[in-house]
Formats: C-alpha cells, sequence, structure tokens
C-alpha cells in the first residue's frame, strides 16, 4: 500500500462507520415505538444520515480534502499511551482504587513518553519525585478539598 | 446601570480569592502549549460544584479571560502560542523578543489585553440587557431555530469543512437525545448502562476537549520540549503605556475588530487577532515594519483576542448560543447550576449575572497587573514536558467526570467520547459544533416538541415553523452561515490547488 493511498482508505473507514451509526440511529428513529418520543431523533437522523452518505461518497471517491489521518509512525507512538489510558479507565481505576490506579498510570506514562535518558538514576528520581508531587496534588484536590469518595478496592 | 449594585459581591473574601485564583491560574495554563482555554475551563467544571453559581462563573470567567491573555507569554517568548487566539502576537511578539525587547512585548501584550478586555466586558454590559428583553418576545419556534442556528453555525464557521461541520453538529445533536425522553419517559439509544441517565455535560465536555489534546501529546511520542525561552531583560512599565498611549490607532483597530468579530457566534479569537493584525497592518504609516518586531503588531493582536471575550458571552447570556467554544463551555457551567441564559438569567438571578460579569471587568484589571509580574514563571511553566502534561490533564479528566455524580459511567462515557473525537478530528471532524449540538440538544428538542403541540392546535406545522417575520429571518441566517462557508471553502480549496499547480 503507497503512503499515498493510506489516508483516502481511513477516510473511507472513518467516514464509513460514521455513516454506519448514521444509518443505526435513522433505523431506530424510524421504528422504536412509542413513535412520538423518537420525533426530533427523526428530524436529526435525517440530516445526519444524508450528510453522513455524502462524506462517505467523497471519500469512496477520493475528493476528500479535509484531514490528514493518522501515520503508521503516530499511531505506534500513540498506541502504548492509549493502551495504558484505557486500561486505568476501564479496569484499573476501579480495581485498585484511583489513587494507586491513578498514580502507576501517571509514572508508567511519564516513563514512557518522558524524553529523559532512561538509563540514568537521575532521570528516575525526578520522575518518582514528579509522580509522588501528582499523588500528593490530586489527593488533597479531590480527597481533601472536593471530598469526592473514589472507589479505593484493595488499595486506596 | 443595575450592574454597579453587584460590584460589592465580587469583593467578598471568597469570590475575590476565586477572582485571583483563576485569573493567576488561568494565566499559567494559558501559557503552557497544548492548554487550550476551552480545555481549561472544561477541566476546571467539577471544582465549581461545591461553589455557588455565582461562585463558580467568577472562577470560570477568571480562567476564560486570562488564559486568552496568558497564552501570549509562550506566544512571545517561546514561539509557541499557548491557544489559537495567539498565533497573530507571535508575528511580532517573538521577534521582539528575539531583540532583546521580550519584557516590552509582554508589557505591550497585557495592557493591550487589558484594554480591550475592558471594553469587550462594557459592551457585554451594555448589550446584554437590551437583548435578553428581546429574547421575550421569542417563542418555541423562534428558539428552535435559534439553537439550530447556534449549531450550524459554529459547524460551518468554525470547521474547516462545512459538511464535516454540520455532520460533528447532527453527532452532537443526537447524542443530547440519549436516555430517557421527558415527555413519553421512552428508552432512547441507551446502548450502554452507562448511558441509562443520558450523557452528562460535563464529562462529555471534558472528554471531547481534554483527551484529544492528550492523545495529541502521546502521539508525538518521546519528544523534548526544546523550545528556548528567550532571556527578559528589565523594561520600564511606565515605557510601555506610553508606547500603547502613543499606539492608538492599532489599539482602537484591534479593541473594535475583536468586539465586533466576538458578537459574531463561531468566529473564535484566532480570526480576531488575525483580522486585526491584518488591518492594522493596512492601516498603518509602517506597514513595512509588521513581521519584523513592531509594538502595533502585538497591541492589535492582543487588544483583539481578549476584546473578543466580553462580546463572545453576549450571545450566550441573551439568546443561549455560545460566540465561542469556550463560551459553549461556560454554558454548561450555567446550565448545571439549573440557571439558563436569557431574560431568566437577568429577571431571575440578576446576583448572579451581574456578579459574574463585573468579576469579569476586574479580572481583567487582575489579569494586567499579574500578567507583568507572573509572565517570568508562566513561561517556565510552559516548558513543562508534554509527557507530564499529558498525564496531569489524564488524571485531571478521570478524577473530574468521576467528581461530578460520583459515577463510573460518567468517566467511562468521558473516555469513550474523547478517544472518538481525537479519531475523527484527525479525518476533519469537530469538537465545537459536536459540543454545541450537545448543549443544544435538550433546548432545540423541548422547544420543538413544545411548537408542534402548538403547531397540531392551530395552523399545522410548516405554518408555525417556517412563517412570521423573526423565524424567516433565523432560517435565512442559518442558510447564509452555510452558504458563506461553504463557498470560502471552495474559494481557499480553488486558491490552493491554484498555488500548488504553480508549485
Amino acid at each position: 500500500m503507497s503512503m499515498q493511498s493510506l489516508p483516502r482508505l481511513q477516510h473511507i473507514l472513518a467516514s464509513g462507520v460514521v455513516a454506519a451509526v448514521g444509518l443505526r440511529v435513522a433505523w431506530i428513529s424510524y421504528t422504536a415505538q412509542p413513535s412520538e418520543a423518537f420525533l426530533f431523533p427523526r428530524l436529526i437522523a435525517t440530516v445526519f444520515v444524508v450528510l453522513a452518505l455524502w462524506t462517505f461518497a467523497k471519500a469512496v471517491l477520493g475528493w476528500t480534502k479535509i484531514g490528514h489521518g493518522i501515520s503508521t509512525g503516530q499511531m505506534v507512538k500513540l498506541a502504548p499511551g492509549l493502551a495504558i489510558a484505557l486500561i486505568y479507565i476501564f479496569w484499573a481505576a476501579k480495581a485498585f482504587g484511583f489513587y494507586t490506579a491513578g498514580t502507576a498510570t501517571f509514572f508508567i506514562l511519564l516513563s514512557l513518553y518522558d524524553p529523559a535518558p532512561h538509563n540514568e538514576a537521575k532521570s528516575w528520581i525526578k520522575r518518582a519525585i514528579i509522580t509522588a508531587g501528582y499523588l500528593l496534588v490530586m489527593y488533597g484536590l479531590f480527597a481533601k478539598l472536593l471530598k469526592v469518595y473514589t472507589p479505593r478496592e484493595i488499595f486506596f | 446601570m443595575e450592574f454597579l449594585y453587584y460590584f460589592a459581591d465580587v469583593f467578598t473574601p471568597l469570590s475575590f480569592g476565586l477572582l485571583l485564583l483563576g485569573t493567576i491560574g488561568g494565566l499559567i495554563l494559558g501559557a503552557t502549549p497544548g492548554l487550550s482555554p476551552t480545555m481549561a475551563v472544561a477541566l476546571l467544571i467539577p471544582f465549581t460544584f461545591h461553589l455557588q453559581a455565582t461562585q463558580g462563573l467568577i472562577l470560570l470567567g477568571a480562567a476564560y479571560t486570562s488564559t486568552v491573555a496568558g497564552g501570549a507569554v509562550s506566544a512571545i517568548l517561546l514561539k509557541i502560542p499557548g491557544a489559537p487566539a495567539n498565533i497573530a502576537t507571535t508575528l511580532d511578539g517573538h521577534t521582539m523578543a528575539q531583540q532583546g525587547k521580550g519584557a516590552k512585548a509582554l508589557q505591550l501584550s497585557f495592557l493591550a489585553s487589558a484594554v480591550g478586555g475592558i471594553f469587550g466586558v462594557l459592551l457585554l454590559i451594555f448589550l446584554t440587557p437590551l437583548l435578553s428583553q428581546w429574547a421575550l418576545a421569542f417563542g418555541p419556534s423562534h428558539l428552535f431555530w435559534l439553537a439550530i442556528l447556534g449549531v450550524t453555525v459554529i459547524g460551518s464557521l468554525d470547521s474547516a469543512s462545512v459538511v464535516k461541520g454540520l455532520l460533528s453538529g447532527c453527532i452532537g445533536l443526537w447524542l443530547a437525545t440519549i436516555g430517557f425522553d421527558d415527555i413519553m419517559g421512552a428508552q432512547r439509544f441507551i446502548f450502554h448502562p452507562s448511558l441509562g441517565g443520558g450523557i452528562n455535560i460535563i464529562a462529555a465536555l471534558i472528554g471531547l476537549f481534554a483527551i484529544p489534546q492528550v492523545l495529541t501529546m502521546f502521539a508525538k511520542g518521546r519528544q523534548d520540549n526544546d523550545a528556548e525561552v528567550l532571556v527578559v531583560e528589565k523594561h520600564s512599565v511606565r515605557d510601555a503605556m506610553r508606547e500603547i498611549m502613543r499606539r492608538p490607532k492599532a489599539l482602537g483597530i484591534g479593541t473594535i475588530t475583536g468586539s465586533i468579530i466576538g458578537l459574531i457566534p463561531g468566529v473564535g479569537g484566532q480570526i480576531a487577532g488575525l483580522v486585526a493584525y491584518d488591518q492594522t497592518k493596512k492601516f498603518s504609516s509602517e506597514p513595512e515594519k509588521f513581521g519584523k518586531g513592531h509594538s502595533e503588531g502585538v497591541i492589535a493582536a492582543e487588544s483583539a483576542n481578549n476584546a473578543m471575550v466580553g462580546p463572545s458571552l453576549v450571545p450566550l447570556l441573551t439568546l443561549s448560543i455560545p460566540g465561542s467554544p469556550t463560551a459553549a463551555v461556560l454554558l454548561g457551567g450555567l446550565l448545571i447550576h439549573g440557571i439558563f441564559p436569557g431574560s431568566d438569567l437577568f429577571d431571575n438571578h440578576p446576583d448572579v449575572a451581574w456578579t459574574f460579569i463585573n468579576s469579569m471587568l476586574i479580572g481583567q484589571v487582575l489579569m494586567c497587573i499579574f500578567g507583568l509580574y507572573v509572565a517570568g514563571l508562566a513561561a517556565r511553566v510552559a516548558q513543562v514536558p508534554q509527557s507530564v502534561m499529558a498525564a496531569i490533564v489524564l488524571g485531571l479528566a478521570v478524577f473530574g467526570s468521576y467528581s461530578v455524580q460520583s459515577s463510573m459511567g460518567d468517566v467511562y462515557v468521558m473516555a469513550a467520547l474523547g478517544v472518538m473525537m481525537y479519531f475523527l478530528e484527525r479525518f476533519g471532524f469537530s469538537a465545537a459544533p459536536l459540543v454545541l449540538g450537545l448543549i443544544l440538544g435538550p433546548i432545540a428538542e423541548a422547544n420543538f416538541i413544545q411548537g408542534s403541540m402548538i403547531a397540531n392546535a392551530t395552523n399545522g406545522m410548516g405554518s408555525y415553523f417556517l412563517s412570521g417575520a423573526l423565524n424567516i429571518g433565523l432560517i435565512v441566517v442559518v442558510i447564509a452561515s452555510i452558504g458563506y462557508s461553504a463557498w470560502m471553502e471552495l474559494r481557499s480549496r480553488r486558491y490552493t490547488s491554484k498555488e500548488e499547480i504553480i508549485g
């Protein structure tokens, strides 16, 4: 696959997903009961589908001019951070408690994306201090100041 | 002159403390590249839950004002605009800093911001009550068209692609219908238990504005924040004031251009700064100096982007149409306290409305004073590595969205919308119209249903929604904004392709 054809394929995929969502929304809006409850969604869904199909058709024909898609290089850099963030949000925050999971996630993300060298003790000490500061600020803000009771589970 | 009665309310210890906090924090956040004013205000909303409506709005308003001004610090010292509104400031501001006039550029930017900002807030003070009284004449059909106008204007004017902007608005309007229908109690589009109560606006705002920024920073990888902070040499504030007085044309053009652009929904500070810069250059006696470190460039750009702030709240506070994405977030901040813009705000909550507006006036002065002294610190903060910034924003987004209703469902919705928006933005979709659709959706639907009931009892839907001077006027504005944006988009594409041919 050439580099030039990648954004076009991506545009087709992205606009295809949006069009599929639009069609599903329209289908539900026109078939679900009681129909009176779906009066406004029907109005929205009609415009949604027309615009989504137009966008999809433009992508298929290669007429899309706006949006550069996402390159393989960007995806490679993004993927670990995105995966860690999603694990934190959808599993670890509840399983380990907000503060434990949040602090661990912060430290892992910092270690992954911090440009400082990984083979120097000094940079690891710096990361640990920044992480401890982060934990203190978040705990102070949310637990002490705002008194938000977050899931604590096995740790805190 | 009703606003004068509420001036003292700004000076209660808590309100004034929040104003100071919002101003200083906003200056620092604004100076940090990657943290937009909209995102900063969205992340602050959870902190306002525990405050009274007035105090919450004071904090948000102060942050809005000072993040726009704070963006000039990194624009001048790092050549990285803190916000899109500061792009024009970079053109001459950074060159001045390279010439050893960084302190002067910063002083001019904060003084010009304060002048523009104060003028903008005065416009807000005098225009808002007039428009809110006019808004009393609006019936359900007009309010429906106004809500649609809010979505289409931002969808078409704020997006690179008109169709994708409008499509983003449609997605937002659809998302607003998720949950239980208010009249029939029917379930609509509840694909997951987290969506049972509908989409929480605050969680959605945080997700849509914060998560794409976090992912954008991740996508840059282990990138060093190698922007070099230029050394700021001392410069007398009095000399900067004299310089401002010597450049009334630049200050006037910037302030008036910013104020007018702020009144037009959907046209943000970026346009205000660039248009003011361009106009000042055209009318200047020294146009050849622009781009080479000319003080008029900084004065025009900064007075314009702050003059835009106050007027951008006029359509929001009177007609529920936010003038900018940040104003849309402020609308969310109003709605969570059960306050609806329009005549309701000024008739039933004059204390909230006027104390908030007065705080913005005082906030401009504070922003100028602190800006002149914390600019150096803000520039240091702007050098914080993106890895740290991304991890902090992610943490604030998770804790902030959870704290709204102590619900993990809100955190899931925040994350899902944020990740979706990141990928949609890569393909030309825009968060601003989506947010507008989400916020204005319930207003549009409630008035559409109410209007349908009236229409069915009278002359029918077509006659009720499509006739009458006000309805027709609003429809014409909707069509005109879409048509104008489509024309501009086509023109710019034609221009690009011509460039490509020449190239």
